[in-house]
């Protein structure tokens, strides 16, 4: 009796996608919910970087002279470069979704590859940074910073300079969960997990690669380029 | 059997939008958020006095935007999504002006 039932249930039901979870009723809604889903997260992504912009922006009103000497301090051409390093990755990220809703398996591993090269590149770049900042005492608690220029000032190049390895330090972290989630996504892409059907998960990567570019968009402006009020430091 | 078409019927509600961008709009995008780069390094460079920062903040929202409506496809989502993007953004202009209400008026004197 229940072997008959359960011969009926199953014959109403067609064989799934392998990847459909049986909560959702078909491949549609369940990209929907995912999409929505990661949306819900980057609005808390949003809010998290938000804070830091915002505790930021304060300190730029108070000290705007100094904002504008530390900035200048930077090395903005490095910034301009990973600005563009990080907008290319941040197409082929995109073409990698395309490539997944067309069924190019190459296609997609080939541009899920570059996005993981160009945001290496980006990594390596902020390394460069980094360590040209430690060399040259540019941190905060650095005995060895002062600025000969302007002596009173030095205190609030440092808290700047906090900001400045708050904010890139952040970032660089999202950056580098997002290599990792791509070395995975890479492997999946290769065995053919994605297709027409079933490409949310590029997508939702996509989503994730994306914002953070987003915040470097403004990161770049906020931290390389401040000009100065009196106009004697380019 | 009634049951079964109620199902199909769902299910076509449900089905994946399927729009694939095509390459020119992402070259396109992509081409655009290049340009504002060059905008953002070359406006910074000359002194527009007040309006320096406005034109900074204001070429890194139209690069933002360019990316959450293209490369994130927000633009071909559900309303549903819509809101939940609109609503995020809404909530960091709450905690600014929030915040600056305060520490921008500190130095105000009532008296």
């Amino acid at each position: 009796m229940s072997d008959t039932t359960l011969h009926a249930h199953a014959d109403e039901h067609p064989p799934h996608h392998p990847f459909l979870q049986h909560h959702f009723e078909d491949l549609g809604q369940q990209h929907e919910a995912s999409t929505l889903g990661m949306w819900m997260f980057l609005t808390t992504e949003i809010l998290f970087f938000g804070g830091v912009l915002c505790a930021y922006w304060i300190y730029r009103v108070m000290y705007p002279a100094a904002w504008a000497e530390a900035a200048s301090l930077q090395n903005w051409q490095m910034g301009a470069i990973n600005t563009i390093v990080l907008i290319i990755s941040s197409l082929t990220m995109a073409l990698a979704v395309r490539a997944s809703q067309l069924g190019q398996r190459m296609g997609t591993v080939v541009m899920l590859v570059l996005t993981l090269l160009f945001g290496g590149i980006f990594l390596g770049v902020k390394g460069y940074e980094y360590s040209v900042h430690f060399h040259e005492g540019l941190f905060p608690g650095a005995q060895t910073f002062t600025w000969h220029e302007n002596p009173a000032l030095a205190p609030q190049v440092q808290l700047f300079m906090a900001f400045y390895f708050t904010m890139t330090g952040l970032h660089a972290i999202h950056m580098v969960i997002g290599a990792g989630l791509l070395l995975w996504f890479i492997r999946r892409a290769w065995r053919g997990d994605f297709g027409p059907e079933y490409y949310a998960p590029v997508e939702i990567m996509g989503l994730y690669w994306h914002f953070v570019d987003i915040v470097w968009i403004f990161l770049f402006p906020f931290l390389y380029l401040i000009h100065s009020a009196g106009g004697h430091h380019g | 059997m009634a049951d079964i078409s109620v199902t199909e019927h769902h299910h076509s509600d449900h089905a994946p939008t399927h729009h694939v961008t095509p390459l020119w709009q992402y070259l396109l995008v992509f081409f655009a958020l290049a340009v504002g780069t060059v905008l953002t390094v070359v406006a910074s460079r000359f002194d527009l006095g007040m309006w320096n920062t406005p034109i900074a903040l204001f070429i890194a929202t139209v690069k933002a935007t360019l990316v959450i409506l293209f490369f994130m496809h927000v633009i071909h989502s559900t309303r549903l999504t819509w809101v939940v993007v609109i609503g995020s953004f809404l909530w960091l202009g709450v905690l600014f002006v929030l915040t600056f209400a305060d520490y921008l008026t500190r130095s105000w004197s009532l008296y």
